[in-house]
């Protein structure tokens, strides 16, 4: 029976070739249109570490004085660490690991002639980053908690950089200029970018900044390397000091498997700040420490542009003015064969039976309508990754979504045939008969 | 034009009369947002900036030598100086629109409280010049105050300020600013003059208040000073800038020098806003296509079932214009009844966007003007399906469907 109404609904749409031209036109704009934009927010709120970020906690502290006002326009000073307090949570050591860092552009002198010094942007961390992170790495490795005190001047780069400094030879043993330093090469990590780069500090791009080099948080301080993201002071006189206890610039992590770790690095962190406060640093209650996880903590900085959800709902509101269209038009074009329907039901046919059929015959625009919707929404995806945003050239389609896209085609032109379908399985057939 | 048979024909085809109440009001909710946000856009690139935008040409040292800086910047001013077509050139720490915000707190008390997030410009000698900063009350700075300003940790170590219009209005309202202290914590300078309102670094990151909120300090050469200005005629900057950063680079062999004209650094901060100008543009287009296909293809139905009712009308003497008018009167009566239902929703929606995203009330002749619009579109869709009705003839009615 389905293939005969596929067939019946093939013959009854080619008799209209306009009509149903128009409807999978119209399917096929909403489809694109709202899938463009559920892949770009399904690509930017994706797990940067799957696997992983189960694992992946984020702590935090309010530090801040009680008269310090939080600012719209400003960034929020809680949402990093200062110097004493990571130092403090690192040497607690209360993680499976962890590891504080900080984002740092540097100037590079290639110390070749064909090359120009070139700004290259990378992390100051401490020894445990790549084990907690799962860094991969093609040559050499990462250095020690030994290196981190003595604050060793040593580098680990990415492969890209790496090759681009050093061609395909070995790059470990190497020395590189970073800024006004010589660092030794220990380590050469193969291409490892999560998007978004979610250990980063908030004021970044985090889509498609990239870290390039990795080197000892200590190195950084003890020789004033540019630090760059946002530093937030709360105190007249040493702010710009990176050890001042009234600057917060860092960010941690730290790995906590079980939920009874989890439970005690909160009471830690909570026991930590009434400490502080017993010591006259800390001002407000202890319990506004936090322990984020890593998809709780990209919830919290809300990484999606407003332009993106908004765009995404204008997209849906344009599907909705799509679908009412083909409800339409179906209407039109269902009624219009009263008569075919009326013989039908004389000659025995169910109005399920009718029903079923005029459903198959938006189930089949919807398959059209899809397949136009996805090329669509690939032109839409695109023209996105030609747009500026920092987001743009992740926008790209995976199997699921291109999946989805078909299905949600198919399901909004089903249920945009159900009413057409239903009146027009309600048309009295006699009434029709005598008027033929 | 009676309306009562239109009224009664339209009751015996409820479905289909509520399909086009229903996508009229969709599209009309759906486009007074969009044309809103569009507007809006529009507007954020058209900020006004008083500095000469069209003959300003911007080069970037990144990474020279700072304890050179003393003897490097006034040899490169120099040099820049000989490029054919430079009116003016200085060195300064950013420019309007670089995204490298330089923010700090100003007050017109000591020690006072601020929600605004001003942007700090450090100039080089002759900078109020290179930029093209209007004045409006006061006077720039004199070759002394250049001598003595230095810079520490971004704080001027001078005794002189120049505060931009939006400022000095808005710390000593109803006053002039001229000769007032302006503080940060309790370090104060004087102000000696008044500017037109100049851009922030960074003016989506330092909100409303902080879009204008720009001061402006004299400074010796300095290492923080990255960036050279140079000001000609626009129909030179081109070639200006292109010389100017090969000089420099020849000059700062160990650096990064990037050279652009002010009027692409401008393209450059709000060419995400206009890539989202023009993509709401063409939602907007297509969906008037689809509503606009949706009216043709009901409307020609109807005209459809209803060939005998048209023929029976004609033959007892209604004229083509009046069939025509039917239709159109019928397609008006319908828009009226969406247009007043998508107002309606496209006020709340405008409501509820206003509660979560950054966008002000929609000022009320967006309605009118959408509903003109929406009113329109469905008259010209409804002109074919009309003009098909009225070229029935009359002998249908004798005729059996």
């Amino acid at each position: 029976m389905l293939g005969y109404y596929l067939n019946l609904a093939l013959r009854s749409l080619k008799r209209t070739p306009i009509l149903t031209g128009l409807m999978v036109l119209a399917t096929g704009l909403g489809i694109g249109a709202s899938m463009t934009m559920l892949t770009v927010l399904h690509v930017m709120t994706d797990d940067p570490l799957p696997g992983r970020s189960a694992q992946l906690y984020t702590p935090h502290l309010d530090p801040l004085p009680l008269e310090y006002k939080l600012r719209d326009d400003s960034p929020n000073p809680t949402d990093d660490l200062t110097w004493p307090d990571a130092m403090a949570l690192l040497k607690a050591h209360r993680g499976v690991r962890q590891a504080a860092m900080a984002g740092g552009s540097l100037l590079l002198w290639p110390g070749r002639s064909d090359l120009r010094p070139f700004y290259v942007n990378g992390r100051y961390a401490t020894a445990d980053f790549f084990a907690l992170f799962g860094v991969p790495f093609e040559r050499g490795g990462g250095w020690s908690a030994a290196d981190d005190a003595a604050a060793a001047q040593v580098v680990v780069l990415t492969e890209t950089l790496a090759r681009k400094l050093f061609g395909t030879g070995n790059a470990v043993g190497q020395t590189v200029r970073l800024g006004e330093h010589d660092f030794r090469v220990i380590g050469v990590a193969a291409h490892w970018v999560p998007k978004p780069l979610f250990y980063a500090d908030q004021t970044g791009t985090q889509y498609s900044d990239a870290d390039l080099f990795f080197l000892p948080l200590s190195a950084a301080v003890s020789q004033k390397l540019q630090v760059s993201g946002n530093r937030s002071g709360w105190a007249k006189g040493d702010e710009t000091a990176l050890t001042s206890a009234n600057m917060s610039w860092l960010q941690f992590w730290a790995q906590l498997d079980t939920p009874a770790q989890i439970a005690a690095y909160r009471q830690y962190l909570v026991d930590y700040s009434a400490q502080q406060k017993a010591l006259g640093r800390f001002q407000r209650p202890p319990t506004n420490a936090k322990l984020y996880s890593l998809m709780g903590w990209l919830a919290h900085e809300n990484l999606v542009p407003n332009d993106v959800r908004l765009q995404l709902w204008l997209a849906l509101g344009f599907l909705f003015v799509c679908m009412v269209n083909i409800v339409a038009l179906l209407l039109a074009k269902f009624l219009r064969r009263s008569g075919e329907i009326s013989v039908r039901r004389a000659l025995g046919a169910r109005r399920r039976d009718i029903f079923v059929q005029l459903g198959i015959e938006s189930a089949l625009i919807g398959v059209a309508g899809g397949a136009l919707g996805v090329a669509i929404a690939q032109l839409g995806l695109w023209s996105i990754r030609q747009r500026p945003d920092d987001y743009a050239r992740l926008a790209q389609m995976d199997a699921s979504m291109l999946l989805g896209t078909l299905m949600f085609a198919v399901v909004a032109s089903v249920l945009a045939g159900l009413l057409p379908a239903w009146r027009a399985c309600r048309v009295p057939p006699a009434l029709q008969l005598k008027a033929m | 034009m009676e309306i009562r048979p239109i009224l009664t024909s339209l009751r015996k085809h409820r479905i289909p009369a509520a399909l086009i109440v229903l996508e009229i009001a969709l599209a009309c909710a759906v486009l007074c947002n969009a044309v809103f946000m569009i507007g809006q856009r529009v507007a954020d690139i058209h900020w006004p900036n008083a500095i000469d935008e069209q003959g300003i040409s911007v080069v970037t040292v990144n990474g020279a030598d700072p304890k050179l800086a003393v003897s490097d910047i006034p040899r490169n001013l120099v040099a820049l100086r000989g490029i054919a077509g430079a009116t003016a050139v200085a060195a300064a720490t950013s420019m309007p629109l670089d995204h490298n915000g330089a923010l700090s707190d100003f007050t017109a008390t000591p020690n006072g409280k601020t929600t605004v997030n001003t942007s700090i410009y450090f100039l080089g000698s002759g900078g109020e010049q290179a930029l093209g900063l209007h004045l409006l009350e006061g006077r720039f700075f004199n070759a002394e105050e250049y001598a003595d300003s230095g810079s520490k940790d971004f704080n001027s170590t001078g005794h002189v300020v120049l505060i931009t219009q939006s400022d000095a209005q808005r710390l000593w309202p109803g006053q002039s600013a001229l000769g007032k202290t302006l503080y940060t914590n309790d370090t104060g300078w004087t102000v000696i003059g008044v500017v037109a309102d100049v851009l922030a670094q960074d003016p989506r990151f330092s909100g409303p208040g902080g879009r204008y909120s720009s001061v402006f300090f004299p400074l010796h050469p300095d290492g923080v000073m990255g960036d050279y200005v140079l000001r000609s005629a626009p129909q030179d900057r081109a070639r200006v800038v292109r010389e100017a950063a090969q000089l420099l680079g020849k000059l700062e062999s160990g650096a990064v020098v990037d050279g652009t004209t002010y009027a692409d650094m401008r393209t450059d901060y709000f060419a995400d806003t206009s890539s989202m100008v023009w993509m709401l543009v063409l939602v907007c287009v297509v969906m008037l296509a689809v509503t606009a296909f949706g009216i043709v293809g009901l409307t020609s139905f109807w005209v459809g079932q209803r060939r005998q009712q048209i023929g029976i009308r004609r033959a007892v003497g209604a004229s083509r214009g009046h069939i025509m008018q039917y239709f159109q009167t019928e397609n008006f009566l319908l828009s009226a009844a969406g247009v007043v239902l998508g107002t309606a929703l496209a006020d709340g929606i405008n409501l509820y966007l206003m509660r979560y995203y950054e966008i002000t009330r929609m000022p009320w002749y967006y309605l009118p003007v959408s509903a003109v619009a929406l009113w329109a579109i469905g008259q010209l869709a409804v002109l074919g399906p009309a003009l098909r009705a009225a070229a029935v003839p009359p002998v249908v009615a004798t005729r059996s469907a």
